[in-house]
């Protein structure tokens, strides 16, 4: 046989399909392993409980007293603003440990050994995913602990839980984007760098620590479509009160639409990459 | 549910390579290569860095894609059928693909449920294999604290999970101290005892010889060389004869004189002054009764003297008429590109 007759022209006739219980079965198995890290080096979750605790502390005593005025109140009426805010940010700067922990877990070499079994290639990327969504959640108790400290006013607990279920929403979305980074980066270092520069214009180009009102009139064209802005806009509807319809689907939408394209690139670059 | 292959002789192939090329820009990683492994034997890959041995066992795993040829593992095409053949095979890569944060066992239930072993028999497979591979009382240990040679045994007996009908070892000891080298060899040993079909890359001429039964000598993205252990051994013909004289001073007269009489093998008479022996290739049994005679002539008293297979340098020199110098940077053993999936 000579080397002209090479790669597969007709149909691939990989019977082999993976079944869906086959890829729930690979993702809780690599859940548990994820999990099993995170026993091993408990200080990985450090930026979980500590993030929300220390940024909630110092926007509320450092600027909470002369936004608060301008909101027409003091601190008290800053903490029920920002507080909401709050989920938001954390949804964005903690889906940004599922690229870093990526590229550690490429270099490692371990990588390859899942590549030569026979599971889905994205039952590694849902498990990452899983895990990070789940520290999420525990940072937004722990946010929530030290919000009620400081004095916000949990009136509507049904809003609060909608407010989790769409900033999980969103967090997935964002993570795709990270993923995605954490594959075609080289190492951790540069992921968290790019991660910084993607995220920082995000979280204070919006309506997330302050009202845009007073913000030049370009500034609030970017921070009316940026997502951080409506779903913190969202988040303040469903758990203070106010409009939500608009921001909430603006919110919904960008979710949708980021996942949709940067799922399949994620993916993509997982298999093509080695 | 492995399918091999019979092919008219009636000799079933566990592993068919035909025409196999891949191409990294300019290099040539490997410029079609054949290659068949019969069920139950081990076959060696011999060749040094660079000689596109890692490029063949990741093709043939499914990690990377070929340029052109076929490859087929347990009937199973690499290319068309990566799913079927991820289900038939082990992998131990070159650098111990062990999750270090994990404990031991943890490492080999995780990969029994990747392959789809209900719970239950993921733990029993999980404690035999650590059992076997003598991990029981690390088990519970993170694999970040195992030795060099633990971690091979943990990687080894990973790849031994899904009961694979063909089995991948890429430099399986590259690294290990030749303790620990033997220890991985006698757990290879184990296994092939077991019936598994073994496919294993080396740079050492002395693991080839321990473990494989028939080898492929590559070059350059080329087979150059291929048969029975014996075979090429006789081939090749040359052995090498280790000298130590009790007097250091003694060396290089000792090299001059045994130059002057013309007894060289595959390459020259060298010395290693760190050792304070001479290396002395000799092609025959008359070479080395030569050489004991020329020491007795010259009155040399002698501390210790041994015959070693020849290195892998000799065996290429024989083979090709030039050394085993490929630039070890043309083909880095981690380059990646494109997959099948």
């Amino acid at each position: 046989m000579s080397a002209a007759t090479t790669l597969p022209t007709a149909a691939t006739t990989d019977d082999a399909r993976i079944s869906l219980r086959g890829h729930l079965r690979h993702t809780g198995a690599l859940v548990r392993r994820n999990l099993l890290w995170i026993r091993q080096d408990p200080e990985s979750m450090a930026d979980a409980l500590l993030m929300p605790v220390i940024f909630t502390l110092l926007f509320v005593f450092v600027f909470g007293g002369s936004i608060g005025q301008a909101l027409g109140g003091g601190q008290d009426q800053y903490v029920q603003y920002v507080i909401p805010g709050m989920i938001a940010m954390m949804s964005m700067t903690l889906s940004q440990g599922v690229g870093t922990g990526f590229s550690q877990d490429f270099n490692s070499g371990g990588m390859d050994r899942f590549r030569s079994l026979p599971i889905g290639r994205g039952s590694v990327l849902f498990a990452k995913i899983s895990v990070e969504l789940l520290r999420m959640l525990f940072a937004t108790t722990v946010l929530m602990i030290v919000s009620v400290a400081v004095g916000f006013d949990i009136t509507n607990w049904p809003g609060l839980f909608a407010t989790v279920a769409l900033s999980t929403a969103f967090a997935s979305s964002i993570m795709w984007v990270f993923l995605t980074l954490g594959v075609i980066m080289k190492n951790a270092q540069s992921v968290q760098a790019m991660g910084f520069l993607v995220l920082f214009p995000l979280q204070f180009g919006s309506s997330i620590f302050a009202p845009t009102t007073s913000m030049p009139g370009w500034l609030q064209a970017f921070t009316d479509y940026n997502p951080l802005s409506t779903l913190a806009d969202a988040a303040r509807g469903l758990m203070v009160g106010g409009p939500v319809a608009h921001d909430l689907w603006v919110t919904l939408g960008w979710s949708v639409a980021i996942t949709a394209v940067m799922a399949p690139i994620a993916i993509h670059k997982f298999r093509t990459k080695s | 549910m492995t399918r091999i292959d019979k092919n008219p002789s009636g000799v079933s192939t566990a592993v068919s390579v035909r025409g196999l090329v891949k191409h990294y820009g300019e290099t040539k990683a490997l410029d079609g290569v054949d290659l068949d492994v019969r069920e139950g034997t081990v076959m060696g890959v011999l060749g040094p860095n660079g000689a596109g041995k890692t490029t063949l066992v990741r093709i043939l795993s499914t990690l990377l894609a070929p340029d052109s040829g076929q490859a087929t593992v347990a009937g199973y095409d690499a290319v068309r059928q990566p799913r079927q053949l991820r289900r038939v095979i082990g992998l131990t890569g070159q650098y111990a693909s062990v999750d270090e944060k994990l404990p031991g066992w943890e490492n080999l239930y995780l990969i029994g449920r990747l392959l789809d072993l209900p719970r239950k028999e993921a733990r029993t497979r999980a404690d035999a294999l650590l059992e076997r591979f003598s991990l029981t009382e690390a088990a519970k240990r993170p694999a970040s604290t195992y030795s060099g040679g633990m971690r091979r045994r943990l990687d080894l007996a990973a790849s031994m999970i899904g009961r694979p009908a063909v089995l991948f070892l890429d430099e399986p000891t590259t690294g290990l101290d030749p303790r620990t080298r033997n220890e991985v060899w006698d757990e290879v040993k184990a296994m092939v005892g077991d019936g598994v079909t073994v496919l294993l890359t080396t740079q050492y001429m002395e693991e080839a010889e321990q473990l494989a039964s028939e080898l492929t000598v590559v070059d350059r993205g080329k087979v150059i060389a291929g048969g029975g252990i014996e075979e090429l051994k006789a081939k090749v013909g040359g052995r090498t004869l280790r000298v130590r004289p009790v007097d250091a001073l003694q060396l290089r007269p000792l090299a001059g004189y045994l130059d002057d009489l013309g007894i060289t093998g595959l390459a020259t008479t060298t010395v290693d002054t760190a050792t304070g022996t001479l290396l002395v290739p000799i092609l025959s049994d008359e070479q080395l009764t030569a050489v004991v005679g020329a020491v007795t002539a010259r009155g040399i008293t002698l501390g210790s003297i041994s015959t070693e297979l020849p290195s892998l340098d000799e065996v290429f020199l024989s083979l090709t008429g030039h050394r085993a110098s490929a630039p070890q940077d043309t083909v880095p053993t981690d380059d990646r590109e494109e997959v099948a999936v």
